[in-house]
């Protein structure tokens, strides 16, 4: 499989010690940045899991509801999102050539981006409070057939996780973008860029099934 | 006595068996260091801060070890006083409320501090890495996050429910766990926090195995605790984010009161066991494979035969954690779900038991003509067969829809549980602990206490948990402490073989600790095993292996064994306390 030479220590800076070889390293790496996601998203898995028990018990509180929700904010999120993957991508390409200016940009962007869905997420929840449209027992709006509370309990709870995500993956941006400036990446050494380019793509593609499962039900 | 005086010594030193024998490196295993190589000892290393900061896979393992016993202490305590209270039928020491706490909180335990973690973290931990010829697991800095995790988890999964005295069992089931005013949330917090620890030792583990096998150790060549923890990891990695979303979930419904859980707000209590038994069914078989490894393990070294079913033994555990994710129903037989379900979940449980009973027809095949030494470990393989196969076979009673009814919510389940849990995996694990423990700390065990030690927990075990069996068949209900008089002398019974059950274990801790300071050194391979770890130092050096091992040949190649040998066994096997075993 491997062949070695452990006695020497003429290896790369970002080699760790167990491992032989660079190779080595990132596959590993990757494998695990691979299992990583599939843990998500078999923990998005059970939310919509729920969302498709209460959309069979109640479709017509799903119809009613969702009519509550404002379909140019989602959407323009989800054109937010799907840019934002496109300079994420760009951006590993960029480290994969070795660019470390276009490298930084090009991050910065994604950033930025991923603070515009937050914005607009933000202005989409403060209209839902001022209506009413909470879930549970803090529901007040009037006039929506059927159980909008627990409709509205469903989108807080996906939507809500899903931001949880955002953040999360806007601090680990940061954190190679950090770590780009300093220099740290190279064309040989880039696998934390295309790791957390990655998670970003999965954070973009459980948004593009929650758009149309809660904004544009039939 | 030390444990290399009476384990493979007397074999392997015969004629035609030149290479053969105690303290030689396996043949198949070439650039492997030779017994006392100079790299310092992994324990070597002085200081507090130098163990809790420690990357090394090794040190790792050893402080999941004390960590997870220490909680099995206490869970085992509490176990007590559960059944010194029921020693009457009118409930004597403590009142409902308490006994309804107790058994909370020994559950909880049980199964989210000890059972879960129990192999992976500890005997996984320690030798999957050597077992594979690796410096380490692919991981090292996720591996001891994995356990900082884990006490950060345990503090405040144990802290909620003491100081909120929540009473609702392991499960959480709704509608209960909304409505008590108990610290629910701050309770199922802290299964979420440990449920990352459990995910990250998975996906170090399944990683570890892909990437970091020595050259020559292909996927045919692995020893079969390695395929065991491989399946449990996949496991792990699958079914744990489910019980996260689930906990996240009962959080979300308590602080807003959404409805999913709850009828009365159009929601569905029975959605919520769903939820949760879809990763707790599969959560068994991360109790259980690692056991089954650790068996697969004892097995061939102490019988010194090539493993009967190799790739048999190996795919079943993948076929078990596929199916596992599809029986969750046989938990909620009573619960309402649909005929057609319910007829369908019986049907899949049935199927789980054929990969399962293959491992154990396997095993036995092994035994058959095999040199049989009754080392500490082999009787604990022994008595798992046992103890194994009653909780399997009335598993199957529990799957059967006609028999269940009548069972379920019983001490008959109560009793099923632990043949598996208790008599299959503490019992893998024990053996695996003595098999391994002169690796681990360098240090002989006494083989006579190993003995007596053993035959006390088997026959407190079985005192203790088959009048369990009874006692369901007759109708007591699992979780009263108030009962009809025709129950006590099952009770007591029970009760008193956990006495015998905990003097047992207690035997077996004085004389571990007695080894670590006291003990014989231990020589580099006092099995005469086959497989990685018994090339390298006793104890293993910081790096594992001095030099990177390489590997021409499967991890049970022992020489054939003598026909006129099996006889010669005799005198031992007298000597070996067998009746423990019967
Ligand atoms: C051949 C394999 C097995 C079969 C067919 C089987 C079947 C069952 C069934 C049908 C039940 C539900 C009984 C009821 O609630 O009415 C049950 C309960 C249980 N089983 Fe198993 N089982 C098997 C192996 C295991 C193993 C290996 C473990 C753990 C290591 C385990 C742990 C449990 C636990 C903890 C419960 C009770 C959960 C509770 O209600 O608190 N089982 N089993
Ligand atoms: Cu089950």
């Amino acid at each position: 499989m491997i062949t070695q030479a452990t006695e020497e220590h003429g290896h790369p800076a970002h080699l760790e010690h167990h491992f032989s070889t660079p190779e080595q390293q990132k596959s590993a790496a990757k494998l695990g940045m691979w299992i990583f996601l599939a843990t998500e998203i078999l923990f998005f898995g059970g939310l919509f899991m729920a969302y498709g028990a209460f959309r069979y018990f109640y479709p017509g509180t799903f119809v009613a509801a969702h009519a509550y929700l404002s379909i140019p904010l989602g959407g323009l999120n989800t054109m937010i999102l799907i840019t934002s993957s496109l300079t994420m991508a760009l951006a590993v390409r960029a480290a994969q050539l070795g660019d470390r200016k276009l490298l930084v940009r090009l991050l910065g962007l994604t950033l930025l981006l991923a603070s515009g869905f937050l914005v607009v997420k933000g202005f989409e929840y403060s209209h839902k409070l001022h209506e009413g449209l909470l879930p549970g027992k803090y529901f007040s709006a009037k006039g929506i057939a059927g159980l909008p509370h627990i409709f509205f309990g469903i989108y807080f709870a996906m939507t809500g996780l899903h931001g949880v995500h955002v953040v999360a993956g806007m601090i680990v941006i940061s954190w190679v973008l950090i770590r780009a400036r300093q220099g740290r990446y190279s064309a040989e050494y880039y696998t934390p860029v295309e790791n957390v380019g990655l998670y970003w793509h999965l954070v973009d593609l459980i948004w593009i099934f929650l758009f149309p499962l809660l904004y544009l039900v039939k | 006595m030390s444990a290399s005086d009476n384990g493979a010594a007397p074999r392997g030193a015969g004629e035609g068996a030149p290479r053969g024998g105690r303290d030689q490196e396996p043949d198949p295993v070439a650039g492997a260091d030779a017994p006392g190589a100079t790299e310092g000892s992994y324990l070597s290393h002085r200081g507090v801060l130098s163990w809790i900061f420690t990357k090394d896979h090794k040190r790792i393992g050893l402080m999941y070890l004390v960590a997870v016993l220490g909680f099995f202490f206490v869970g085992g305590v509490l176990a007590l006083a559960v059944l010194l209270e029921l020693l009457s039928s009118a409930g004597r020491f403590f009142s409902s409320d308490t006994y309804n706490k107790l058994f909370t909180l020994h559950g909880a335990v049980m199964i989210f501090l000890f059972i879960i973690p129990l192999v992976p973290a500890t005997l996984g931990n320690f030798f999957l890495p050597l077992m594979i010829g690796a410096k380490d697991v692919a991981f090292p800095k996720m591996n001891l996050a994995s356990f900082h995790i884990y006490v950060v988890g345990a503090a405040i999964l144990l802290y909620s429910i003491i100081a909120s005295a929540m009473d609702t069992g392991w499960t959480f089931y709704t509608p209960y766990s909304t409505q008590t005013s108990t610290a629910v949330i701050s309770a199922t917090f802290g299964v979420f926090i440990l449920g990352f620890s459990s995910v990250f030792t998975g996906l170090n583990f399944i990683v570890t195995v892909h990437k970091m096998r020595a050259p020559g150790m292909t996927w045919n060549r692995m020893p079969l605790f390695v395929w065991a923890i491989y399946a449990t990891a996949v496991i792990q990695v699958l079914a744990t984010p489910i019980l996260a979303i689930t906990l996240l979930l009962l959080i979300f419904e308590r602080l807003f009161e959404v409805g999913i859980f709850n009828p009365a707000m159009g929601g569905d209590p029975v959605l919520y066991q769903h939820f949760f038994w879809f990763y707790s069914h599969p959560a068994v078989y991360i109790m259980i494979l690692p056991g089954f490894g650790i068996i697969s393990e004892l097995i061939t070294t102490h019988s010194r035969k090539r493993i009967f079913g190799y790739g048999a033994i190996a795919l079943s555990s993948v076929a078990i954690a596929v199916i596992s994710f599809l029986v969750w129903g046989h938990h909620m037989f009573v619960s309402g779900q649909s005929e057609l379900a319910a007829m369908v979940f019986s049907f899949l449980t049935f199927a789980v038991a054929v990969p399962t009973a293959i491992k154990v027809f396997s095993w036995v095949a092994t035994l058959y003509r095999g040199s049989i030494a009754f080392t500490t470990p082999m009787l604990y393989a022994l008595a798992f067969l046992f103890l194994f196969t009653i909780g399997g076979l009335t598993g199957l009673f529990l799957g059967t829809l006609s028999v269940d009814v009548h069972l379920t919510d019983t001490y008959f389940v109560v009793a099923h549980f632990h043949y598996v849990m208790m008599g299959g995996t503490f019992i893998a694990f024990l053996g695996g602990l003595h098999h391994w423990w002169p690796k681990m700390t360098g240090k002989s065990y006494s083989e006579k206490w190993g003995k007596i030690a053993c035959a006390l927990v088997f026959i407190g075990f079985n005192v203790t948990f088959f009048s369990q069996f009874l006692l369901g068949t007759h109708g007591m209900p699992r979780r009263y402490h108030h009962y009809l008089p025709r129950f006590q002398t099952l009770h007591v019974l029970s009760t008193v073989g956990s006495q015998i059950l905990a003097l047992g274990l207690v035997i077996i801790l004085v004389y571990l600790l007695h080894s670590l300071f006291r003990g014989a050194r231990a020589g580099v391979n006092p099995w005469g095993g086959k497989s990685l770890e018994w090339a390298t130092a006793t104890p293993p050096g910081t790096h594992n292996f001095a030099s990177q091992p390489t590997v021409s040949a499967g991890p049970y190649e022992f020489e054939e064994i003598d026909e006129r040998e099996g006889e010669e066994k005799d005198e031992e096997k007298d000597e070996a306390e067998k009746g423990g075993e019967r």
